[in-house]
């Protein structure tokens, strides 16, 4: 049987939550930025309001880091987020040198801080199934 | 930190879901424990002597 607990639950509430709004302010922003709907101070409030629910993401992650209650469980969701922060800043660091040194082009092509240290939860997670023999998810 | 608590729980008959249960924890913790991967905090650990009727030390023993 698969462990959730009420904490784990809300986690996932809250991820779904903000997703949708993510997704709906991503595109409202797209649709009325591009199209020069909206310019000036407007235009900056609007390319700012996708980046807010990726950050309540990051809200969500650290309550579910406060609220779960089994402590080997909150164990491997420490781990799993310090190692998706160093996989992040790595990668990042990485990045920014062939840039510096002009092997690749500047920008983030889509592939932002965010999307690292998503993809650093992974690399996370399997770290604690190698070491530990569990992963949380 | 070695521990006793597999073979306590083979005694009783109890599953690791069974005595996950009855710590109200998951069976990860309880698998991570007995395995030696994890070393129960004091709090759980004294939650799991009271389940077995027994001292922390008659359960749990340091690496020498």
């Amino acid at each position: 049987m698969t462990y959730r607990s009420p904490a784990r639950n809300r986690y996932v509430f809250r991820l779904f939550v903000l997703m949708a709004s993510y997704l709906a302010l991503l595109l409202l922003a797209v649709t009325l930025i591009r199209g020069s709907a909206v310019t000036g101070a407007g235009a900056w409030a609007l390319a700012i309001a996708p980046a807010l629910p990726v950050i309540g993401v990051f809200w969500a992650v650290m309550r579910l880091l406060i609220e779960e209650p089994d402590e080997f469980i909150k164990l491997l969701h420490v781990r799993q987020c310090l190692v998706a922060t160093g996989f992040c800043l790595s990668a990042l660091t990485i990045l920014e040198f062939l840039q510096s040194f002009q092997l690749i082009t500047h920008g983030t092509h889509g592939f932002g801080a965010v999307i690292w240290w998503f993809i650093g939860l992974g690399v996370g997670a399997a770290y604690n199934r190698f070491t530990l023999g569990s992963s949380a998810d | 930190m070695k521990n006793r608590l597999k073979v306590l729980r083979a005694e009783r008959d109890w599953s690791q879901q069974d005595l996950a249960d009855a710590l109200a924890v998951s069976r990860q913790s309880i698998n991570a424990i007995e395995t030696g991967k994890y070393d129960p905090s004091l709090p759980l650990a004294f939650r799991i002597a009271s389940t077995f009727n027994l001292s922390i030390e008659q359960i749990f023993e340091p690496n020498q």
